[in-house]
């Protein structure tokens, strides 16, 4: 097993840092001293079986839910008091678990919703960059239809388009591919990889599929609300993968 | 066919009244999901501000345009219904979303004073209340900033809105022994609006004879809808409104302000109310009490026709229109004049105003035991999301 440690080890270096964070559901302590941090342009994956506090950690650095205690920096900047709206255009971009795509909007609206973390908002900002369509092309043939009448796939194609909208330096990435059929799992692994390479932007992914969590350039390993594990994904055993990646 | 005629413009001019109350609550307790039960003082404000603006007209360098003084007050209604909306969305609801129950009460609470704002206010009163809420918020500010964060910060906040209370109260009783200051603005009886003479007469259509104000308030709920449409589904603010409804989390997360968009809601919605207000004014005399007459209806407008939906709320209050003036004025008696004896009468029993919106009531209370969700239900595959 890798130290937690990870290159640039200086702070200044990391895109987002979080030190020392705890949150908890009422009493319940679900999230416990984690230590974090992405490089620009770095993909990282959590693992970690259900329940151990992925999408807690996510909802955490969006300001979802609040913490208890700790700090969460992007760029160098505090944002854990932060609003989710401020750190929306703070540079977090998030895909949550379940799409959350708004059902009664039209997709070219959901798509409009996510200008709203640039500088001015939609008010400033009506042009939806091409390179969305060039990721998702089945987005621009159904953009006069409701978000809710989408696919499941389809849907999950329009949250990244959406919050890539919003010009992030991190993306958020929530179980992209769960409940999703193998061939649009592909076209969002792939998605992701070009995003990555076009835009420079830093990913944090929760993922339970192995061959994207490979893709991948660090992994961080959860248990029981804290981070136990972490290094490069190229270092990911076949016995790290069953003890983490099975459902 | 005259018949026929006569009851669908009544019908229309009672559903269109109807649809402008309605329309302000589709939009705080159809989008928001907000029980505001002070949207009919809300509508009761505007109508009083019709009322302040039509006497402004009649005396003075305005008297020349008197007629117009209708079309200025529609604007103003908005604007004072919608900031006291507003003012109602900031101090109360706000702490109270997600708690209906709580809101129920309150707001209920929040009609009670508004309607006992009207009968007693005066010069006096408006002056203490204002020194007193400029104290309550600026106080604060003058205290040195360290007792700010202090254990018992929240004790302090409590005390300087108690004592800037005391102060507008005892300034406004001081003023009182100023006969101008202490005049009530208002009696506690109704008020009457003059409506402006191209508003009086009537336009014979051969087989109707259409009130020229019921066709303006005809005129006017057009408009409100053609501008509620727009500002819902083209405008920035709409979308934000509509995404914010649907998905209040997720919207946060893409950068939308949600406490803005709840009060710019808030005040859209309240605002109608007032231009609602305006309307009634047309209709009779007005007072203090011209809520409570209103808000059930508009409460069944917008549940009949599908809570969320626009088009809904259109539908259901002409629907209800429609039947509370067939019902009401016995029109079927004179569409068969040789029905049974004992319908004849269950007919004429039901023959007046209040009887026929006791079998309306009735009725739309069946219908939602069959179509819970309205008229118009929210449709899609996330709708339960």
């Amino acid at each position: 097993m890798t130290s937690h440690s990870y290159p640039p080890q200086d702070e200044a270096g990391h895109l987002l840092s979080v030190r020392g964070l705890n949150v908890y559901y009422g009493e319940s302590h679900i999230l416990r001293n984690v230590d974090l941090s992405i490089a620009p342009g770095q993909m990282a994956c959590l693992i970690g079986l259900n329940g151990v506090g992925k999408t807690t950690l996510l909802k955490s650095i969006i300001g979802l839910v609040p913490q208890r205690s700790g700090r969460i920096d992007l760029a160098g900047s505090a944002c854990g008091g932060l609003p989710p709206h401020r750190r929306a255009r703070a540079g977090i971009g998030y895909v949550p678990q379940g799409r959350e795509i708004i059902p009664q909007l039209t997709v070219r609206e959901n798509l409009l919703l996510g200008l709203e973390a640039l500088p001015g908002g939609m008010a400033r900002h009506r042009h939806i960059d091409p390179l969305v369509f060039e990721l998702f092309p089945v987005l621009e043939t159904f953009l006069a239809r409701r978000g809710g009448d989408l696919s499941g796939g389809q849907q999950q194609q329009l949250a990244i388009a959406r919050a890539l909208l919003g010009k992030p330096r991190l993306l958020l990435l929530d179980e992209p591919t769960e409940g999703i059929q193998p061939s649009v799992v592909l076209d969002i692994q792939r998605a992701v990889a070009r995003i990555i390479r076009e835009t420079g932007i830093s990913v944090l992914l929760v993922e339970h599929h192995a061959s994207f969590v490979r893709q991948a350039d660090w992994y961080y390993a959860m248990q029981k609300g804290g981070i136990v594990a972490s290094g490069s994904t190229a270092d990911l055993s076949k016995e790290m993968i069953q003890r983490f990646l099975s459902v | 066919m005259d018949l026929l005629y006569d009851t669908l413009f009544n019908g229309l001019a009672i559903g269109s009244v109807l649809v402008l109350a309605a329309l302000g609550l589709a939009v705080v307790f159809g989008l928001m999901g907000v029980i505001n039960m002070a949207h009919g003082e809300l509508m009761m404000l505007g109508a009083y501000t019709t009322f302040v603006v039509q006497n402004l007209f009649k005396n003075g360098p305005l008297q020349g345009i008197f007629p117009l003084y209708i079309l200025v007050a529609i604007p103003l209604a908005f604007l004072v219904s919608g900031l006291a909306g507003l003012l109602l969305e900031k101090t109360v609801i706000r702490r109270l979303y997600g708690r209906p129950l709580e809101t129920l009460l309150a707001t209920w609470g929040v009609s009670l004073i508004l309607q006992q704002f009207v009968r007693s206010v005066s010069s006096a009163f408006v002056i203490g209340l204002l020194v007193a809420v400029a104290l309550g918020l600026v106080a604060p500010r003058l205290l040195p900033r360290p007792w700010g964060q202090r254990r018992w910060a929240p004790v302090l906040g409590v005390a300087t809105w108690v004592i800037a209370g005391l102060v507008g109260i005892a300034l406004a009783s001081g003023l009182g022994g100023v006969r101008v200051l202490d005049q009530p603005w208002f009696s506690a009886r109704n008020i009457d609006v003059t409506a402006p003479v191209w508003l009086r007469g009537s336009v014979d259509l051969g087989a109707v004879n259409m009130p020229t104000a019921r066709l303006f308030i005809i005129a006017l709920t057009a408009l409100a809808l053609v501008a509620v449409h727009w500002f819902l589904q083209k405008s920035v603010w709409g979308i934000r409104i509509r995404a914010v409804t649907q998905n209040r989390s997720m919207s946060d997360c893409l950068g939308i302000p949600t406490e803005t968009v709840d009060a710019l809601t808030f005040l859209v919605g309240s605002g109608l109310a007032g231009v609602a207000g305006v309307a009634v004014t047309l209709l009779g005399s007005v007072g203090p009490n011209l809520g409570g007459n209103y808000i059930v209806d508009c409460f069944m407008v917008v549940v009949l026709g599908g809570v969320g939906k626009l088009l809904g709320t259109v539908v259901a209050a002409l629907g209800i229109g429609v039947l509370s003036y067939v019902i009401g004025s016995g029109s079927l008696l004179l569409v068969w004049p040789a029905m049974p004896a004992g319908l004849n009468e269950l007919i004429t029993f039901f023959a007046t105003t209040s009887m026929a919106k006791v079998l309306v009531f009735a009725l739309v209370v069946v219908f939602l035991q069959f179509r819970p969700a309205g008229l118009f239900p929210q449709k899609g595959r996330m709708v339960e999301a």
